[in-house]
């Protein structure tokens, strides 16, 4: 199910800093509130989050329960050569999600 | 000298006349309009509304078979025919046959009475995430339509009940909604300035809800806010709340989905 919306140019000049925004669907649940049960709701929420250029890690983010659900993350890279992004959002209970844009860099 | 006078005369007219058109022009504030900024950007932005993701889970929810009938909502409705649909609900609802069914409903009540006759399926629970998806999604259809409640004369009995509910003081804080949305709307409580209530954006993604919900919610968010007992979540009051909601609100532009702090 496709539950990220992504912001990136498809286009920008050698050298030209591009802004990428990501916005993800996810509770972030943070391990330290009761549910209707009194019990304590696991904790639930993206660690880590990276974007690659190429293969080429270029934004890497970790993440904490302090941070609210839907996480948007916003970030900048200097275009440099064409190809594709790759944003990765890996989380607990064995979250994965994977997705890539293409840009044109010329 | 006087062609000058007549020149400026006009010219005052003109100012004049322009100035009657915007002061004939809404008085009405939408909550967008006393947000900050940055949230009203976050709402403009498709890509960074997180109602936006409920949308697009509604749109793939649309297409997806339901029920006992394994029909999708797409398998009747063609794409796109939701346009200007959520600007004229709650409305009495018709069967496929075109006949009415039962009193007046909002529009996640359409839905599910959608889900129940023609898909023959369970219908959503209140404020499940797939019941807002597709309500989102069907409401970001008329995104930028007027408020368009239908001229139907066996509304005005809710109608006026919803505007009798409005304005009855209730709770232990002994408040109606009218205190604070008619009579103080545009002061500060608790920091944040108080809205005219109009129902532009639902659902609504609210920041601090950190989720999307409907206008029933915020209904009942008002109503424990006034130390009220809350209505069920199923209770005819709220219909005719948004009736009444709806009818105020008439030809202002439909935001769904808005964000909210």
């Amino acid at each position: 199910m496709t539950n990220v919306l992504i912001n990136a140019p498809k286009t920008a000049r050698p050298g030209e800093i591009v802004e990428i925004k990501a916005l993800i669907l996810h509770p972030m649940e943070t391990g330290f509130r009761p549910g209707t049960n009194g019990r304590i709701i696991p904790r639930n929420i993206i660690e880590r989050f990276t974007a690659t250029w190429n293969g080429a890690e270029i934004f890497r983010m970790e993440m904490s329960p302090a941070i609210a659900a839907n996480p948007f993350v916003s970030f900048f890279a200097v275009a440099t050569e064409s190809g594709t992004i790759g944003l990765r959002w890996t989380g607990d209970q064995g979250f994965l999600v994977e997705e890539q844009v293409a840009i044109a860099v010329g | 000298m006087r062609t000058a006078w007549i020149a400026l005369g006009l010219a005052s007219v003109f100012v004049a006349t322009f100035a009657l058109a915007q002061g004939a022009a809404d008085k009405r504030r939408s909550g967008y309009q006393d947000m900050g900024e940055a949230l009203q950007k976050m709402q403009d932005d498709d890509t960074a509304n997180p109602g936006m993701l409920f949308v697009q889970l509604g749109e793939q929810l649309w297409s997806q078979p339901a029920g006992a009938a394994n029909k999708s909502c797409a398998d009747c409705h063609a794409a796109g025919s939701m346009k200007g649909v959520a600007t004229r609900y709650p409305a009495i609802p018709k069967d496929a046959a075109s006949k009415d069914v039962g009193g007046p409903v909002d529009l996640e009540g359409r839905i599910n009475l959608c889900r129940t006759a023609n898909q023959r399926a369970e219908p959503f629970a209140p404020e499940s995430r797939d019941l807002l998806s597709l309500e989102a999604y069907v409401a970001s259809q008329s995104r930028g339509q007027p408020i368009a409640p239908p001229p139907d004369p066996r509304l005005d009995p809710f109608r006026a009940q919803g505007a009798e509910i409005y304005r009855r003081r209730q709770g232990q804080l002994n408040l109606s909604c009218a205190t604070c949305h008619d009579d103080n709307a545009g002061k500060k409580l608790a920091g944040v300035t108080i809205p005219e209530a109009h129902p532009t954006g639902y659902p609504i993604y609210r920041l601090e809800w950190q989720a999307l919900g409907s206008l029933k919610r915020r209904l009942r968010n008002c109503l424990i806010g006034i130390r009220a007992e809350a209505y069920a979540y199923d209770a005819p009051e709220y219909v005719a709340l948004e009736i009444y909601l709806m009818d105020r609100a008439k030809g202002m532009a439909l935001e769904a989905p808005g964000v909210r702090p």
